[in-house]
Parts: C-alpha cells; sequence; structure tokens
C-alpha cells in the first residue's frame, strides 16, 4: 500500500490533484477581493463574512488547507528525494533545453508559501481568532495593508513570483494526470498561459487601483 | 584543431574522482566525439600515461552505449544525437570542453566517463515484455492493428537505453525510459492482457533502484537522442493510474 | 582427426525438417532443470536461443561483452526480415525464398539448412508480432512488406530503418521475462576466452570479468556460440567497434572446425574513410540505390564540385555495364564496379576512394519531399557524419567489410565439430553460401535460436541426462583458465611501442587490400607473409598499459587483435585455396572475359572445412554440396 501511494507516480498525482483543486480557488477569492475596489465596503465585507460562516463554505475551507498541506508535505517530499536521486552533482549546469519556470518550482512555491503565512496572520488567522483585529471589516484591514508601500510591493512580486509558479503547475498537473498528448499539449499550454496571466494579475491590479487611482 | 579537455577520471566505484585537464592537438573536424576521444587515449598511451575509460560501440547511434555529459549536455549540444554521431564540427578551435560522467544515483561510476546501467535492464525486467512462449503466437496478421498507434508504438520502441533522459533530468528520473516501453506496449493490443501488472511492477521497480520523480520539465525529451515525446509520459501516468 | 557429418535427415526437401521433428529426442521436464546450457552472445540469435531455452526449463546462463544484452550489434540492422508469408500475393512460397536464399548465396549452401530456414522464417514473424514487435502496418491493420534485395517479390517485414533494433529488443524482451523466471541467469560485461572441452565433449567456457578482471570459470553440459561475425577484422568495418571473433576462434583452436573463412560480403553503400583516426564505416542503407544513381567523372582526377561536372562528362558505370538491373545490382557486384573505378584513379572526395550517389534526378522527378520522406533520417545521419547536404550535392559512398557468411562449420543439428558444442547465427556458416541477401541475416539468426536449436539441442542433451552438473574444479578448466591468464599476462608483459589499435589498422589494410572486394594468388600468398610479419612485430613490440586484475580496455583490444591476427591467415589460405569466383569471393584468377565473377562448379562445388592444427598449417576438408533440388545456374547482371 505503501508503495502505492508513494510511488513516483502516485506522489505527483496527489500533488497535482491538490494543486488543481487550489487553482479552483484562486477566481473565487479573485471575485471576492475585486470588490474592493468599489468604494461601497459593504458587498465585500458581507462576501468575506458570508464566506467566514457559511457551513458548505466551511467544509470546503477544511478541504483547502488540505489541499494545501498536503500539496506542502508531498512537494517536500518528492524534492528531498529528487535530490537525493543525484548525490553527485555535475561540475557545469546542466543546460538542456526545459520548460522555462520548471526548475525552480520548489523555490517559486516556497515564496508563495512565504506569502501565504504572511497573509494567513493578516486575516484568515483574525477570523480564526488567533491574531486579534476585526473579522467583519476586512475591507479596512486590506486598504491599510496596501496603503504600505513594502507591502504592496511584496504583493506585487509574490503575484508574480505565483505567476510564475501557475504557469508549469497548470501544465504539469495535466500532464502528470495523463490528460496530454500530441494535440492538446499545445491547447494546454495556452490555457496554462493564460490563466497564469489572468488571475495573478487580477490580484495584482487591486492594490494599484487602490494605491494610484483612488 | 587544438582542444583543452577537462575530464573526470575516477579509479573505480569507491574511490574519489577528480577532474584531469588535457591539451589535445591535431583534432580534425570530420572527427566524431568518440574517435576524438580515441585520439586521446591513443596519444595517451604513447606518452605512458593512463588512457580514459569510456564506453562505445556501435558508432551509429543505436546500441545505446555511449553517452556522456559534454559541457552541459548529454551526449553534447546537438539535438537528436548520441555522443557517437556528434561531430567534431561543432566545437571551436581552443576550446574547453568539459566531460563528465551521467550522474545519478543509480548509475554509479564505475571507471572515469563509464557508469552501470544495469538499474535501466532491471526495470524492463520488472515487466517490460510480454508473456507468449516460442511456439505459442497466433498467425501475425490475426490480431489487426490500428496503424496510427502501431507507427506511435514504433516512435516510442526506438528508446536506444542509454540514460540520456536520466542524465538530463534535474532529478536523475527514468520516467521517459519506463514510458517509452510502457507506450509501446500500452498501443498494441497484445499487450493489454498484462498492462497493468506491467505498469505497476515497473514504477515500483523504478522507484526500487532510487529514481527521482518527473518535475515535467522536458529535459528528457531535449536531449534524447531518439526524440522520444514526452507526451509518453502522460500515457505512462494514464496506464499506472487505470492500474489500479 | 575430425569427420565431417553433416546429418541430413532422409526424404524430400519439404519434409526433411519435418522427419527430423518426428524422430528427434525428448527431454522430459524434470530432466531439463538439472541440464545447464551456456549462451554465448545475446544478438538475434544469442537472445533468442537463451530466452527459448530458457522457456523449455534448461538452466541457461548467457554472457555478453555489453553491459547489456540489449546492445548486441544486430541491433543495428537496417533493411528488414524475410519471411515466405505471400501477404502481398506476388506469388511467394516457402520454395521461392529457399530458391532465392541459394541462388543469392551463389550455389555455395546446403539445401536442406536453407529450406529449414525458409520454413521457419513465418513462425519468426508470428513470434516478433505476439511479442509486441512494431512491423509496419497497411491502414487496415495488417503487416505490410517492401521489396528488398533485388528479388521478385515483396517479403521482407521491416520497421522503418530500424528493423535490427526493432527485433533485438523484442528478443532481449523475452531473454529478460526468463532471467526475471529464474530459468535463465545473465553474465553481463564477461568476454569469453576459451571453450572447455571434456572427454571431446564441450562442457564450459573461461571468461574474462570485464570489470574486475577476473578469469571465471563457467560449466554446462552443453554450449551455443551465438557471437556473430569476424568483420572487425578489416577494422574498418559496419560492425560495432568491439565486436570480435575470439569466441570462435578460440573454439576453432579447441577443434570446431571452421568453414569458408574468406566468404565476407563487402557492402557498397557505406560513409567513405574521412581521415586515418575514423573508426567506422557507416552503413548508408541499400533501399538508397533505388533512387540515387552511382557515378564517377568521365576523366581522370576531375577535381570539379560534382555539381559543376555536366552530364555528358559523368559516367553512370553501373547503368552502363549492367543495363537490366542498373543501379540495384547485388551488393558483391555494386562494390566490385566501385572498386574497379576507384582503382583505375576515377574515384571522387578527398582520398579518390568514393563514388558518387546522386539524388539530383529522383529529386527532380519526385520532389524533395517524396525523397525526404523516403530516406530523411539517412539524409541526416549522412550530414551529421559529414557536413554534406544530399539534397543539393551527392552522397559519397564505397564499400565496406559488413557480414561474414563463414564461420563455424555446423551440421544439420547446428552442432560444430566438438560434440556439444552448438554455433547459431552469423557465427556459423551454414545459410548464406557465398554472399548473403538483404533481410535475411535476423532470419536466419531468429531462426536459428528461436525454432531449430531448441529442438537439436534437446535431441543432444537427452543422452546427457544421467551426466551430474560438470565440476569447474577439474584439470581441464585449470588448463584453460591457465592458458587464458598467461595470454594475458603476455600481453602485458610486452610494453612495447604500438598500441593494439595501431596493429589492427595494420592488419585491416593487409586485409582489405589482398582479401576484400577482389582476390589474387600473388596478393593472397603475399599477405599470408605480411601477416606473420605483422604477428611477430605485434608479440614484439605492442604496448598494452595497465594491469590484467582492472577494468582494462586496452587490454581488451590487444586480446582481440592477437586473434585476428590468426584468423587473418586462415581467411587468406582459404581464399589462396578457392581459385574460383563465387558470390562475394572474386577470384581475379577466375573471370569471364567481360570482367564477371566465374563460378567453377566442378572443383569448388564444396564447403572448405578447416581444421586447427597447431603451429601447422590448417588441415582442409571439403564437403561435397550436393544439389538435388535445384539446378546450377551463373548469375547474370547483365
Amino acid at each position: 500500500m505503501n508503495k502505492i501511494l508513494f510511488s513516483a507516480v502516485s506522489k505527483k498525482f496527489v500533488m497535482a490533484l491538490a494543486g488543481l483543486f487550489l487553482l479552483l480557488f484562486l477566481p473565487v477569492h479573485l471575485g471576492i477581493n475585486l470588490m474592493l475596489l468599489r468604494s461601497d465596503p459593504e458587498p465585500f465585507n458581507t462576501a468575506a463574512h458570508f464566506m467566514a460562516t457559511f457551513p458548505l463554505v466551511k467544509v470546503v475551507e477544511i478541504l483547502l488547507i488540505l489541499a494545501i498541506m498536503t500539496h506542502i508535505t508531498y512537494g517536500l517530499i518528492i524534492q528531498v528525494h529528487n535530490w537525493l536521486s543525484r548525490p553527485v552533482r555535475y561540475a557545469v549546469r546542466n543546460k538542456s533545453d526545459t520548460s522555462a519556470f520548471s526548475r525552480f518550482m520548489i523555490w517559486t512555491g516556497g515564496s508563495v508559501l512565504i506569502f501565504l503565512v504572511i497573509h494567513f496572520f493578516n486575516f484568515y488567522f483574525i477570523k480564526l481568532g488567533i491574531v486579534e483585529g476585526d473579522p467583519e471589516n476586512f475591507y479596512a484591514i486590506a486598504y491599510q495593508l496596501f496603503a504600505v508601500r513594502g507591502y504592496a510591493i511584496l504583493y506585487w512580486v509574490c503575484f508574480l513570483i505565483l505567476g510564475f509558479h501557475l504557469y508549469h503547475a497548470l501544465q504539469s498537473a495535466f500532464q502528470t494526470l495523463g490528460w496530454s498528448n500530441e494535440f492538446w499539449k499545445p491547447v494546454i499550454r495556452v490555457i496554462s498561459l493564460i490563466y497564469s496571466i489572468v488571475i495573478p494579475m487580477g490580484f495584482a491590479i487591486i492594490p494599484l487601483i487602490i494605491r494610484f487611482f483612488k | 584543431m587544438k582542444l583543452k579537455l577537462k575530464i573526470w577520471k575516477q579509479g573505480d566505484a569507491h574511490s574519489r574522482g577528480s577532474f584531469v585537464t588535457y591539451d589535445l592537438d591535431g583534432v580534425a573536424p570530420e572527427m566524431s566525439f568518440i574517435e576524438m576521444l580515441t585520439y586521446l587515449n591513443e596519444t595517451l598511451i604513447g606518452k605512458g600515461e593512463e588512457p580514459v575509460t569510456f564506453e562505445h560501440d556501435c558508432h551509429e547511434g543505436i546500441c545505446g552505449s555511449c553517452g556522456m555529459y559534454i559541457n552541459g549536455y548529454p551526449h553534447g549540444p546537438v539535438k537528436g544525437l548520441t555522443t557517437c554521431l556528434l561531430s567534431m564540427r561543432n566545437f571551436k578551435d581552443g576550446e574547453t570542453i568539459v566531460i563528465e560522467p551521467w550522474r545519478a544515483k543509480p548509475f554509479p561510476v564505475i571507471k572515469d566517463l563509464m557508469v552501470d546501467r544495469n538499474a535501466l535492464d532491471k526495470i524492463q525486467q520488472a515487466g517490460g515484455f510480454i508473456s507468449v512462449t516460442t511456439g505459442a503466437a497466433p498467425e501475425a496478421n490475426t490480431i489487426p492493428v490500428n496503424k496510427k498507434n502501431s507507427d506511435l508504438a514504433f516512435d516510442a520502441s526506438v528508446c536506444i537505453g542509454c540514460g540520456a533522459c536520466v542524465a538530463a533530468c534535474k532529478n536523475a528520473s527514468a520516467m521517459l525510459f519506463v514510458s517509452a516501453k510502457i507506450s509501446q506496449y500500452a498501443l498494441l493490443p497484445q499487450g493489454r492482457p498484462e498492462g497493468k501488472e506491467r505498469v505497476r511492477a515497473m514504477i515500483a521497480e523504478m522507484d526500487r533502484q532510487g529514481f527521482g520523480s518527473c518535475s515535467n520539465t522536458g529535459a528528457c525529451e531535449a536531449q534524447c537522442p531518439k526524440q522520444i515525446k514526452l507526451f509518453n509520459i502522460a500515457r505512462l501516468n494514464r496506464e499506472y493510474y487505470k492500474a489500479f | 582427426m575430425i569427420t565431417l557429418d553433416s546429418k541430413i535427415p532422409e526424404g524430400p526437401l519439404e519434409e526433411k525438417w519435418t522427419r527430423y521433428k518426428a524422430n528427434a529426442k525428448l527431454v522430459s521436464p524434470a530432466n531439463k532443470k538439472k541440464l545447464d546450457i551456456i549462451v554465448v552472445g545475446t544478438g538475434i540469435s544469442g537472445a533468442p536461443a537463451a530466452s527459448a531455452l530458457g522457456e523449455m526449463g534448461y538452466n541457461v546462463k548467457v554472457f555478453c561483452y555489453q553491459d547489456t544484452p540489449r546492445r548486441a550489434h544486430s541491433v543495428a540492422a537496417q533493411g528488414g526480415i524475410n519471411a515466405a508469408k505471400n501477404y502481398k500475393n506476388d506469388g511467394d512460397s516457402v520454395y521461392h525464398l529457399f530458391y532465392d536464399v541459394i541462388k543469392g548465396g551463389d550455389f555455395r549452401a546446403r539445401e536442406a539448412n536453407v529450406y529449414r530456414i525458409a520454413e521457419v522464417s513465418n513462425q519468426i514473424i508470428d513470434h516478433f508480432t505476439a511479442i509486441g514487435v512494431p512491423f509496419a502496418r497497411e491502414y487496415g491493420g495488417t503487416l505490410t512488406t517492401r521489396s528488398f534485395g533485388g528479388v521478385q517479390v515483396s517479403r521482407t517485414f521491416y520497421s522503418r530503418g530500424q528493423t535490427g533494433q526493432q527485433v533485438l529488443l523484442g528478443a532481449y524482451s523475452s531473454l529478460v521475462r526468463q532471467i526475471k523466471e529464474g530459468t535463465v541467469t545473465m553474465y553481463p560485461r564477461r568476454e569469453m576466452l576459451d571453450l572447455v572441452v571434456v572427454d571431446g565433449k564441450a562442457r564450459g567456457i573461461v571468461v574474462r570479468n570485464l570489470i574486475t578482471g577476473e578469469i571465471e570459470r563457467h560449466s554446462a553440459h552443453a554450449v551455443v556460440l551465438a557471437t556473430g561475425g569476424y568483420g572487425t577484422i578489416y577494422y574498418l568495418s559496419t560492425l560495432a567497434v568491439n565486436s570480435n571473433a575470439s569466441a570462435a576462434w578460440n573454439a576453432y583452436k579447441r577443434g570446431a572446425a571452421f568453414a569458408n573463412p574468406s566468404f565476407v560480403q563487402i557492402h557498397p553503400s557505406s560513409v567513405p574513410q574521412m581521415n586515418e583516426f575514423q573508426s567506422k564505416l557507416t552503413l548508408m542503407s541499400e533501399s538508397l540505390r533505388n533512387d540515387g544513381r552511382v557515378w564517377v567523372p568521365k576523366t581522370k582526377g576531375d577535381s570539379r564540385p560534382p555539381n559543376e561536372i555536366p552530364e555528358e562528362d559523368r559516367d553512370y558505370y553501373l547503368e552502363r555495364r549492367y543495363p537490366a538491373f542498373g543501379n540495384l545490382v547485388p551488393r558483391d557486384v555494386a562494390s566490385r564496379a566501385a572498386k574497379e573505378r576507384c582503382d583505375a584513379g576515377y574515384g571522387v572526395g578527398p582520398t579518390g576512394l568514393a563514388v558518387n550517389l546522386d539524388f539530383r534526378d529522383a529529386i527532380k522527378k519526385q520532389g524533395q519531399k517524396a525523397i525526404e520522406e523516403k530516406y530523411g533520417n539517412l539524409f541526416d545521419m549522412y550530414k551529421d557524419i559529414t557536413g554534406i547536404d544530399s539534397y543539393t550535392e551527392p552522397m559519397r559512398i564505397y564499400p565496406a567489410g559488413h557480414y561474414t557468411m563463414g564461420g563455424l562449420w555446423v551440421n544439420y543439428d547446428l552442432m560444430t565439430t566438438i560434440p556439444g558444442l552448438f554455433a547459431v547465427g552469423e557465427s556459423n556458416f551454414s545459410d548464406h553460401g557465398a554472399n548473403r541477401l538483404g533481410a535475411s541475416s535476423l532470419m536466419q539468426g531468429a531462426g536459428d535460436g528461436y525454432f531449430i536449436l531448441p529442438y537439436t539441442i534437446s535431441n543432444y542433451l537427452a543422452s546427457e541426462i544421467k551426466t551430474p552438473r560438470i565440476n569447474t574444479d577439474t584439470a581441464e578448466f585449470q588448463e584453460a583458465e591457465t592458458r587464458s591468464a598467461e595470454k594475458i599476462k603476455r600481453l602485458l608483459s610486452i610494453r612495447g611501442k604500438q598500441t593494439a589499435t595501431t596493429f589492427h589498422k595494420k592488419l585491416g589494410k593487409i586485409m582489405w587490400d589482398h582479401c576484400g572486394m577482389t582476390r589474387n594468388e600473388k596478393g593472397l600468398t603475399e599477405a599470408i607473409g605480411l601477416i606473420r610479419e605483422l604477428r611477430e612485430e605485434f608479440w614484439k613490440d605492442l604496448n598494452v598499459p595497465g594491469r590484467a586484475d582492472e577494468l582494462n580496455q586496452e587490454l581488451e583490444k590487444a586480446g582481440r587483435v592477437a586473434d585476428f591476427l590468426e584468423l587473418g591467415e586462415l581467411m587468406m589460405t582459404d581464399a589462396l585455396n578457392r581459385r574460383e569466383s563465387c558470390g562475394a569471393h572474386f577470384r581475379e584468377e577466375s573471370q569471364t572475359p567481360d570482367h564477371e565473377a566465374l563460378r567453377n562448379d566442378d572443383e569448388y562445388a564444396y564447403v572448405a572445412v578447416w581444421e586447427y592444427n597447431g603451429d601447422e598449417p590448417p588441415v582442409l576438408h571439403k564437403e561435397e554440396l550436393k544439389f538435388e533440388f535445384v539446378e546450377l545456374k551463373q548469375r547474370s547482371y547483365k
């Protein structure tokens, strides 16, 4: 059983599934965030409140946390195993043609994780009551944070990195799940490109508008 | 042509290796990379020095014996070629060439540039066959095979087992090698009856040998001298999930 | 003194094999487990033999010098594999295949053996298809064939230009299956040094572990040699550079007779030699001559680039000499014609040892795309090697040593003159006579291994069931080991000036010049002297660095060259003896007024079988070839 759950292919399968689940959540999150652009804080806060209290969302939330944990744990296991697979490294850097960003997934993923931790402290932990703050007014918290230049820059950089991560992640997930062949491969590439530009851009555009146009 | 060769020298699997630099004059551009190294060895023996150990046999890119990591590329900088077909025309006069053995945990160095690739045999042994005993085969045309599938099976089966995919992969993964064999049999009706057992056994053996996972970076596809395609790995994954 | 008994079964040609099988003795499953068989070599005869014997339940030990059985040089065969399936409904039959092989071999092969290989050819295709070899197919899903090697039917099954690879990997897959089952034990990176004969029977081998240098003893109730040909004796050939004759040669020295050693096929189209460092002549498939036209300039030493030589200054010599077959004449004829032109001073390229193979007219007629589809991979390979684009400039080709029809003499059982020692595939002499037809080598190798040897070896082993496992701790094994160790010691102790490769090149030149495409008495006699001198020089001035007890590639080469230096003399002796031209063997003394090969059936319709005689000259035995079912005809391609 262990062999099956932790075979080279199964590990990637689990990672891909968890990752894809997170990818589904991102547009929802983006949809709510876009309400920040309205001058009236009410719609955003209501949506946030709904997300925090509706029972079905609760279930999804647990799944999301599980997905994040799984994605990270498996990612680390795979990475450590991969490093161990080449105990003696090459003296000359490998120059083989590879798809861009695929070599740096552990680093882009790690960066996103760091942002996620900050993000949790800023919002999610407030909701859980671990960190002090008003869970009913995330709108105000968001505006305060975006007002800090350093935070805004960090936010932009993190979404740029997330874009890199997603571009390979989406293609890789399809490949890992076996949904790729000669015909679909270019199509999947375009879908990944669109997704990895649109979603992070959507997020990144919010502090931009708030800081410069409001 | 005059070259500076920085070559990995290692006595045997247990000793520590290091790079040794050789200056080689009189290299002809029409030599193959292997011929250039043979020429180096002839000069070394003449000088009473120890020659460099490396593998090569057919010199036409089909046996899979040769293989070295040249200036950061398995089989050198030209795509779709094995080391034995790599011509010295692709290098400049006065160039420094760094030559390393394949590096992967399942490929221990035997001597200098020669590594042990027995792990690939072990994977094939686990299930890379169709269990038909000699004499038991039906008439060849009894089972028609879709031409497209047959051609795709051929495209996968041209793998020469050189290990360049493992050498190129940042994770030293053997997925392209395994997927080539799995694809060949998955695409042919003859391979279906024991398809599930095959893919499970081969993946289990691949793990046992210590190869890494696939990160879908495509380095294997880029360096494969037989240009085996990455979507074979997608097919391998599919076959694996279906096997449970 | 050996006696030759070919043991051909009685009866009509088409019933011989059936009768043999009906009368062959069987071994019970319980006894098979107790019987050991050694197979040396894992090519297209060794891997099938080992896997088939393993499937039957014998205890098989397999040896190869490569790191894995999948690398044996059968992997490089390009064209295809023949079978008498008649899928194209063009009138093919077992008899037609048999006749083509006999005729292609210029009537110097044994009728019964050739008929048998034609008979099993269909089973080979069935088996390879069943184990997943992706042969080319029609849109309807059935197998397709192409015509190959100048025969009138389309009977060659193929996988693009890599048929050898595909069938070898198929055979390898069944071999690893048996390794997994435990019936076959694999010993890679071992080179056979000697054969062990106990009480007149082959009982084991002595090998060198190429990694540790250790000499190992292995015993068995029977030994099968599947060690391929000796074309690398020419140094430059289409073979893998490590292919060698040592196993067969040492078996010869232990008493296995060698048949027709001088019958070597020279392939007409390989990439010519470009410099003295070149180690290999890469084959350019015979199929190229379907569309390419062969020519040289009409004036000697015409140094204009080929494209600037106008039509009237070109000599399409094959079309001129052989109007009926033109560029499609058989391999031996095309090779000799190229040599004739180059020797006369019309050769092209920097060395003058090449002829043009021009696709200009074919491209004009069919378009570049059509040519690309047919030969794209070959054009690419040619460009990789030479840097020349054959779409715009003619390819340069020259003949190269390719396949050895000669080999260990075997009877109908595929057994050599040493009881218990069998030889299969290219290592034996049996089926191709004086010239091999295209796409027959894979057929013969696989047929011997899968469908013939399993019957004949069981027939032999049935009388060995009472023999207990062979002990390796005996005087005979000790003697073989000492002999091998001493040879290695001797090679290492010379510490002269010249490398093994240097000697190999020198030997290759002698062989090529005097025992290549054309031979004559004066040249051969001279060459024997040259080889003896070279051999003497070898044992005085060889330089092998390193030690015996380590991985030592130079030592491996030196051992092989030492054996080649002896085999070369036997080839010359055989060529000298055969004062006729037949197949690939062209004696200048025996030609028609218009310089074509002239066979002499009255005096030479026999297999020349050579018995080792220590330091004395080898003893010639003759196996008369009786043609009961075909009529002997002179080949003509005019």
